[in-house]
């Protein structure tokens, strides 16, 4: 008896701040992934800010979250898909993004980086692959 | 709910986690182990205390596969195991342990 495993892809378009969608989705990754399912996020338009190394919130009296990204690997949540057309748009670089990794199980726990840039289309594609698509 | 430390009294949620994270010490650990009924040993500290690392780094309560990874690295495999914690444990290391190291309630603790 094998149960189903569904891939679940969560598309994040909203920078980090001034409104809840990033932090929620983060959080409903960290749930979803306690059930053994394919997960992958996606971040395009503002959502590429999510990733971006370096945030402070002290002024702004929100909890910097963006560690966690961090952990997501410890969660089995290792394709972070990146659309290089939002980050060019918005003046980014990988470089301005957390460096981000995870250990794979089948290559002697070997770090490898999460965070893949994709081209537009290749989102597409990444999109069209997925069984259940949730926005944020 | 609150806990008392040194006549100070510590404010919580209705669950007994504390709200206020930095309220947190050692000395208020060992009280609210005393509520939960946990004698604290040398390896309940030691779960304890990487909770709080971990939860330091990544701002989020480890998954529990990572805990006890961690722990039977640094404690070997007769601590670092599923039944073993919950014999530290016994509501859950995730929950209960995660309470007393004064951290949030891990998400997607049902």
């Amino acid at each position: 008896m094998s149960e189903t495993v569904k891939k679940f892809l969560y598309v994040n378009r909203k920078a980090p701040y001034g409104t809840i969608y990033a932090q929620e989705s983060l959080e409903v990754v960290l749930i979803g992934a306690a059930f053994d399912q394919d997960v992958s996020m996606a971040f395009l338009d503002d959502g590429v800010f999510q990733l971006t190394k370096g945030q402070d919130t002290k002024e702004i009296g929100l909890k910097n979250f963006s560690p966690t990204f961090r952990a997501l690997g410890d969660f089995e949540v290792t394709k972070l898909y990146v659309e290089k057309e939002s980050l060019a748009e918005r003046g980014l670089t990988l470089e301005d993004l957390q460096n981000i990794e995870y250990e794979d199980e089948d290559d002697d726990w070997a770090e490898k980086p999460s965070i893949r840039l994709v081209s537009r289309a290749e989102m597409a594609d990444v999109m069209a692959d997925q069984d259940v698509i949730l926005s944020f | 709910m609150s806990y008392e430390v040194d006549g100070q009294e510590i404010a919580t949620d209705e669950e007994g986690y504390i709200t206020n994270l930095p309220d947190w010490t050692p000395e208020l650990g060992a009280v609210i182990a005393k509520a939960e009924e946990i004698e604290m040993g040398e390896e309940h500290w030691a779960v304890v205390n990487f909770l709080r690392d971990y939860y330091e780094e990544y701002q989020i309560a480890p998954a529990v596969r990572v805990l006890i990874k961690s722990i039977k690295k640094s404690m070997g495999p007769e601590v670092g195991n599923n039944k073993y914690m919950y014999e530290l444990f016994p509501y859950g290391p995730a929950k209960q342990a995660c309470k007393i190291a004064g951290l949030p309630k891990p998400t997607g603790c049902v």
